[in-house]
């Protein structure tokens, strides 16, 4: 089993890489790009029998900081 | 005062950490991050500056995790002193021992430089060697610490006089200004700048010395 975890700085937090990203984007003449937000993907590789419910527990306990960061959990 | 002072692979301010407690007068153990406990009898743990474990997935996210650090909160459950400096304060942030975060430098830039704190607080046995509102010179040396907490946590600290230090120019667009924070017990302290850094005449500044002293007085007539 696999999944897909993507974290993501929460809205609200200034994400300063994406913002990076945004001017530079602008700066090559790609026009209309109004926000820019970067984060991460997580592939895990686990056992059968592993359930989302475990995934979960990992994004709160390590994966993400949910002081500042979202996560969506995605089961392949 | 014993102090012990946490190893990390990649910490890199670690000798640096305990030569300032030593100078201040504390027995010193080094402590590698694969040790489950503590040394008995330990007064404060020193979690150092550096790069834990690569600053791999956040800094200081996986060193949260390795076996010391759960003596080193459980130390601070006891009531336990701890000193978090730059990586370190990341450390005590993913431990939960802090609140808050410390985000990428809103200039995306690594900076090294000594900068402007503001003494906020000196109501703690880490900053009654120096008065409220004195400005010391500390140098920072890091890619991550702008300080973020949501606003009821940035009013808590406020409220209960745990902002411990300030920068008079904020270089990392930390909220707040914030450079240094305190735990609600006052024990537990973790700060961005590097006093340990600004500890003997032969670093350029020893701004830093007062707060290892203030400690030593506290722990050594405890």
């Amino acid at each position: 089993m696999k999944a897909r975890v993507h974290v993501m700085l929460k809205n609200g937090v200034l994400d300063p890489q994406g913002e990076a990203v945004r001017h530079a984007l602008g700066a090559m003449g790609f026009d209309g790009v109004q926000g820019v937000r970067q984060g991460k993907v997580i592939e895990l590789d686990l056992a059968e029998g592993s359930s989302e419910a475990d995934v979960t527990m990992m994004c709160e306990k390590l994966l993400a900081n949910t002081v500042i960061e979202s996560y969506t959990v995605e089961i392949a | 005062m014993r102090a012990a002072v946490v190893v990390f692979p990649g910490s890199n301010c670690d000798r640096d950490l305990a030569v300032a407690f030593e100078r201040a007068g504390a027995d010193v153990t080094m402590v590698w991050h694969k040790d489950s406990t503590l040394p008995d009898g330990i007064d404060i743990v020193g979690v150092p500056g550096g790069f834990s474990y690569g600053d791999y997935l956040r800094c200081g996210a996986i060193a949260a995790q390795s076996p010391i650090c759960q003596s080193v909160a459980a130390h601070a459950s006891r009531g336990g002193y701890v000193l978090g400096v730059c990586n370190g304060f990341q450390v005590l942030t993913e431990t939960g021992l802090l609140p808050g975060a410390l985000l990428r430098n809103a200039g995306l830039k690594y900076i090294c430089k000594t900068v402007g704190l503001k003494v906020e607080t000196s109501a703690s046995d880490y900053t009654n060697g120096y008065n409220a509102g004195d400005v010391i010179d500390i140098p920072i040396a890091h890619h991550d610490g702008n300080y973020f907490a949501d606003p009821e946590t940035i009013a808590v600290l406020k409220g209960e006089d745990r902002i411990a230090f300030t920068y008079t120019d904020n270089p990392n667009g930390a909220q707040a200004d914030i450079a240094g924070i305190l735990s609600p017990n006052r024990r537990v302290l973790g700060m961005m700048p590097h006093p340990e850094r600004a500890a003997d005449a032969g670093h350029g500044g020893t701004d830093g010395v007062a707060l290892f002293r203030a400690l030593a007085g506290a722990l050594t007539t405890a």
